[in-house]
């Protein structure tokens, strides 16, 4: 079963196409990662799926339904966690979602019940009766995502879920997605800057800039497109490393933020000669490493830059399409 | 119904618990009482109110501004809400925006009523005559209507502004304008003709002249016709608020 099926979707604003005919299908039970920088269009992708953004053209399909036709149905086989906090801090975090219950129409015996399931799946049963202003950044993240679970969602979708959250909370939220989509079978679609999230927690992602999905597979796949290995060497010269690597083992060279990606076969055989290499032009080096490729270096490999330097490109175009007044 | 009791419950509880703008919001309405009433009690004669003094005479009227201020605040109150992100939560529910915006209207009601329902009892203390269960009923229901009113006034509002910097701007050209006008601290009836006029075009009159009815018995406005157009511009400004609260962008 197809749980979101995309065809062409598009968002403009004001001339600035955010949005630029994307296409895909997301199945039942998957979770399904957007990748990419901050201002690709993550969000506003999101948005228009749970229907708080009209498209400007395109169609999509959330649960079998029109997101243009039947705004109500999809809204309620949806759940989503925004990426900015959603919730009210003066009530407590029993009240909070007692409130998301009985806008859902919930009747109260169920309400009841799943409340206190749910505050115990993410660990807040002891402090339901806080106000939520009281409460630390993971744990209104947990409250939320509690809340987005409560009337049972068959899609339930997480805007940046972990975004300004430390390791040990981040992890701790990986795991409850996981469990939930295991245990549940709930499906879920996640947007992320982070390469590690989208490659832990994500069965298939597709990975967007500028508005435009790129490229779409399983975080093996993507990573195995590039193959070998990837050798990562910062140099205050690094603008002179790539004409002096020319060896024929050597498959793609990219330079970017004063640093020089090598990709290669077998690494550990031909990293002596590369140091001998550049030692021999006199070419310094702070420092080298080998790994495995990333998805950090998938997009690097499509794009020809890394996540920072795009992130740094459409924050300047934001400002650029926003000047006048809007925050 | 069940969504707007939802949104009603919320105000509700948000108000109760913020202790600090109860008292707040008291404040000025006690102090105008005060220095106007006792200051100025002695020196101004109201013509035609026989044997009641100045301090009788505004109490309507400061009744009416504690109402017309906590309701057009909670109206705003919606901002915020924009603001936190908690309009979010309620707009992607499967909930129309006209059940939100009522629910939002009358929570905001309820709490203004309650705060000039705190004024009015204060002001049995410093002079007001117990005016009978008949004259205190007729006093809140003008004084809900004032609520409705300006909640969705202040709903109206906040749908048009993106955040709070805009708020002096309503408060000095809006709503100081409706109460200075609205003939809460002074009669209407001996205004030059123009002013009077203008008196006539501001909702706040007929709700002051409605609960002056009920607290003092006399009212410079029949009581029925007070009735006719607050209720008549209670209507229209749901109607607005809703319209333009449905086309609010988030």
């Amino acid at each position: 079963m197809t749980a979101i099926h995309v065809e062409g979707l598009t968002k403009e604003f004001d001339g600035f196409v955010a949005v630029d005919a994307i296409s895909f299908d997301i199945e039942e039970g998957e979770i399904f990662g957007l990748l990419g920088p901050n201002g690709a269009g993550k969000t506003t992708t999101i948005s228009m799926l749970a229907t708080l953004l009209e498209p400007t053209a395109g169609t999509a399909l959330v649960n079998g339904v029109d997101i243009r036709g039947d705004q109500d149905g999809v809204r309620k086989s949806i759940g989503i966690v925004f990426q900015d906090p959603s919730l009210d801090e003066e009530l407590t975090a029993w009240e909070n979602m007692d409130f998301h219950g009985r806008l859902y129409r919930i009747p109260r015996d169920v309400r009841e019940e799943r409340i206190s399931t749910l505050l115990r799946l993410v660990e807040l049963d002891d402090r339901k009766d806080s106000l939520v202003k009281t409460f630390s950044g993971g744990m209104r993240r947990r409250l939320e995502i509690a809340r987005g679970l409560m009337h049972e969602p068959k899609v339930l979708f997480l805007d940046e879920p972990t975004l300004g959250l430390d390791p040990q909370t981040r992890n701790h939220l990986w795991h409850y997605i996981k469990s939930l989509n295991a245990d549940k079978g709930v499906t879920i679609i996640l947007t992320t800057h982070y390469m590690d999230e989208a490659d832990r927690l994500c069965d298939r992602i597709a990975i967007i800039d500028r508005g435009t999905i790129i490229a779409m597979d399983t975080p093996e796949h993507l990573k195995g497109l590039i193959g070998g290995d990837v050798i990562t060497i910062a140099s205050p010269d690094a603008a002179s490393i790539p004409a002096v690597l020319t060896a024929e083992w050597i498959t793609r060279i990219d330079l970017h933020d004063g640093r020089v990606t090598v990709h290669l076969r077998e690494a550990e055989s031909h990293i002596a000669e590369l140091v001998g290499l550049l030692g021999s032009h006199a070419i310094e080096i702070s420092s080298v490493s080998i790994h495995k490729p990333t998805l950090e270096d998938v997009f690097l490999y499509y794009t020809g830059r890394t996540m920072r330097e795009e992130e740094a490109d459409a924050a300047a175009r934001m400002r650029m399409m926003h000047r006048p007044g809007r925050r | 119904m069940d969504i707007v009791y939802t949104l009603w419950l919320r105000s509700i509880k948000r108000y109760v618990r913020s202790k600090s703008r109860i008292l707040g919001s008291l404040g000025m309405p006690l102090f105008l009482l005060l220095a106007l009433g006792f200051g100025l009690n002695s020196v101004v004669q109201i013509p035609g109110a026989q044997g009641a003094g100045y301090i009788e005479f505004i109490i309507p009227g400061i009744i009416a501004m504690s109402v017309l201020f906590t309701s057009v605040f909670s109206g705003i109150q919606i901002i915020w809400d924009k603001q936190f992100g908690f309009l979010k939560e309620t707009l992607v529910a499967p909930v129309s925006r006209l059940e939100i915006m009522l629910g939002q209207t009358f929570g905001g009601a309820t709490t203004a009523v309650i705060q000039g329902a705190i004024i009015l009892v204060l002001s049995l203390f410093i002079g007001l005559q117990f005016p009978g269960i008949s004259g205190f009923l007729i006093a809140f229901v003008f004084m809900l209507l004032i609520g409705i009113c300006f909640a969705a006034l202040g709903i109206a509002i906040a749908s048009k502004m993106e955040d709070m910097h805009g708020f002096q701007l309503i408060m000095n050209f809006v709503i100081f304008p409706i109460f200075g006008l609205s003939g809460a601290l002074f009669p209407i009836e001996n205004l030059p003709a123009w002013v009077r006029m203008v008196t006539y075009l501001d909702p706040l009159t007929y709700g002051v002249e409605g609960i002056r009815y009920g607290l003092l018995g006399t009212a410079a406005i029949s009581p029925v016709t007070c009735l006719a157009v607050l209720g008549g511009s209670t209507a229209v400004m749901i109607v607005i608020g809703a319209a333009l609260f449905r086309k609010a962008s988030i």
